[in-house]
């Protein structure tokens, strides 16, 4: 308390100033991103150029929505594969990664001594780095053009099982070996205690396994041969690759990635505070 | 057992190991649930990651087009990666070197200095900060490129071409993205600019928890100013949030070689200005199919990270899991 009243001082006034000139000038991509997404096409030609938009219009989406649909693939057609891409991922991936966890965590069996470990070994390198061989394993196995091809590789998350472990050996015992003389099976233990009980960091999870999927290009680019498979990230990028000194259509691209934008921030809106609590309580440690 | 009380009855050797397998099998039968539990998460980490880093490492000694026969030539892939291939030496390692010292170590830094200055402010407006630091990561490294696009835009009507003009700084408009001049600035920039993610919000969690008592009996130890605190008090407290954030920075940094991509929108950039060690990994893996010689660089790279981490667990991780 002493602290505080000592800390109201000039220090902190000119943090606020500077820091909000900072966090303005951080922000600049998103505002302009706003504003390029609504502009209409004459607007995108003025000079000289104007940062904000004068009449917003929603004709970007609307072209987008509609007469994308005269493409080879229409753009929804990317943006359901993304919705069931991540919405599956997503599922996926908390199931798997606290299963893992709850038995990590709670149990003692053979191997788990080498389980744990290679999966700390594996914290300590980049396996993204290795998209040869996972390429030659998806075709392999003949997981090339199908929704399986973006979700499993997705699910071999370390990390996510890393933090959950660390969260659910939190959970004190007592509870488990009380439901399990009330005569809750293994199944019954995970679903109605260990779930619900490690929802904090199944929303941090949450958080960055769908950005990484939903902004994901490397499974569209590499494992999908067929349009017809690829998500919306691929989408934006390859609307990018003609956009390069070319105006023209760049309210498109702009409409196109505030789409991709606006889940991530509805994600993280909804879960920021859990997100914030497991930090604190897990981590790696 | 009463084998093994009585010591005048010698069990014979195979029988033990017999006994041992089968308690061994039983114990296995009685957690099978556990195994069942984890099967899911053990089978997706094998044949993703497991798998492909020991193909990368075995394919790395071979000559392999994706189509062919296998053929097994020893060192000669990392021999001639060191001492022949020009590009890798001249441009992808220089320009690795200097994009991952500024946006790794850099990015990490700046976000702490930012995570940190966030957590002096008063409580009620830290998460409007929070959230304009992070929203340009939210939006992703692809979303984000139309704006680069826009801004850096050769012509006059190009937002940064346009303000320099006005101010009188240059005299005719830049082609920022494909002169090599000053390609690669730009993409520190703009990684910069996209590296405050999830260990950023690490590092402002773990801010919280450091303990308040702490810097009053810091303070009577003698420490002096700000500095020392954070050095001496606040980053020690806050070590698996730390560490968690450097673990996240390398994966993002070593990833971020679309970048160039997505800015040029070329998949080599104009005289390599902007040629990272992961296109050229995805140049001779995706563009001329030599497989083998491209997990060679990506077991290169793989062993990079491994140090960075390795470096990042001696700095924060506890003492007993090294």
């Amino acid at each position: 308390m002493i602290r505080k009243l000592r800390r109201t001082s000039p220090f902190q006034v000119g943090l606020v100033t500077v820091f909000t000139a900072l966090a303005a000038f951080m922000i600049l991509p998103i505002v302009f991103i706003l504003n390029h997404a609504f502009k209409p096409q004459n607007e995108l030609f003025l000079f000289p150029p104007r940062f904000f938009v004068r009449h917003p219009t929603f004709r970007n989406f609307e072209s987008l929505f509609l007469h994308a649909s005269n493409a080879t693939v229409p753009f929804t057609r990317y943006l359901f594969n993304s919705v069931v891409v991540a919405a599956l991922t997503l599922t996926l991936v908390i199931v798997v990664s606290t299963m893992a966890a709850y038995v990590l965590a709670k149990y003692q069996f053979h191997f788990k001594q080498l389980i744990m470990s290679m999966i700390t070994l594996s914290l300590m390198f980049a396996p993204e780095t290795v998209s040869i061989p996972r390429y030659l394993i998806i075709n392999g196995i003949g997981l090339n053009n199908t929704y399986f091809g973006h979700v499993l590789p997705a699910l071999a998350s370390p990390v996510a099982v890393f933090m959950l472990v660390g969260f659910v050996s939190q959970i004190p015992n007592d509870l488990v070996e009380a439901a399990k003389i009330d005569g809750a099976s293994h199944f019954g233990i995970f679903l109605r205690i260990v779930l619900p009980l490690s929802v904090p960091a199944i929303a941090t999870i949450s958080i960055f396994t769908f950005q990484g999927v939903w902004g994901d290009v490397e499974t569209s680019t590499l494992f999908m041969q067929t349009e017809t498979m690829r998500t919306l990230a691929f989408y934006v990028n390859s609307l990018l690759s003609g956009l390069q000194n070319n105006v023209a259509g760049q309210n498109l691209a702009a409409a196109a990635g505030l789409l991709m934008f606006i889940p991530n921030l509805i994600i993280f809106l909804l879960f920021q505070r859990k997100v914030l609590e497991t930090m604190i309580h897990s981590g790696i440690k | 057992m009463k084998t093994e009380l009585s010591p005048s009855i010698r069990t014979s050797r195979a029988q033990t190991i017999g006994l041992r397998w089968s308690r061994f099998w039983a114990e296995i039968r009685r957690d099978a649930f556990c195994y069942l539990f984890i099967a899911p998460f053990l089978l997706c980490f094998t044949v993703f990651i497991v798998v492909p880093v020991v193909m990368a490492a075995t394919l790395g000694f071979t000559s392999y087009d994706g189509f062919g026969k296998l053929h097994f030539i020893g060192f000669s892939n990392y021999i001639e990666l060191f001492t022949q291939d020009i590009i890798f030496l001249t441009k992808a390692l220089p320009n690795t070197f200097l994009f991952a010292l500024i946006v790794g170590p850099g990015g990490y830094m700046l976000a702490f200095l930012f995570a940190w200055l966030i957590h002096q402010l008063p409580i009620r407006i830290r998460d409007y900060y929070t959230l304009a630091f992070y929203a340009p990561s939210m939006a992703g490294a692809v979303a984000l490129s139309v704006v680069w696009i826009a801004a850096f835009s050769g012509d006059r009507v190009g937002y940064v071409n346009h303000f320099l003009l006005q101010m009188g700084w240059i005299d005719s408009p830049i082609i920022w993205l494909q002169d090599p001049k000053y390609l690669m600035k730009i993409m520190i920039l703009v990684s910069l600019w996209i590296s405050f993610s999830v260990g950023f919000l690490a590092m402002l969690a773990g801010l919280q928890t450091v303990n308040r008592e702490l810097y009053e009996a810091g303070r009577i130890d003698g420490i002096s100013n700000r500095l020392q605190e954070v050095f001496y008090i606040t980053i020690p407290s806050m070590k698996p949030q730390m560490l968690f954030s450097a673990v996240m920075t390398i994966v993002s940094t070593l990833k971020a070689g679309s970048i160039s991509t997505q800015l040029t929108g070329a998949a080599i950039t104009p005289q390599y200005a902007g040629h990272l060690i992961i296109n050229h990994i995805d140049d001779y893996a995706f563009i001329r199919f030599e497989l083998g010689y491209a997990s060679s660089i990506s077991v290169m790279l793989l062993l990079v990270s491994y140090f960075a981490m390795r470096f990042a667990y001696r700095l924060f991780g506890s003492k007993e899991e090294l």
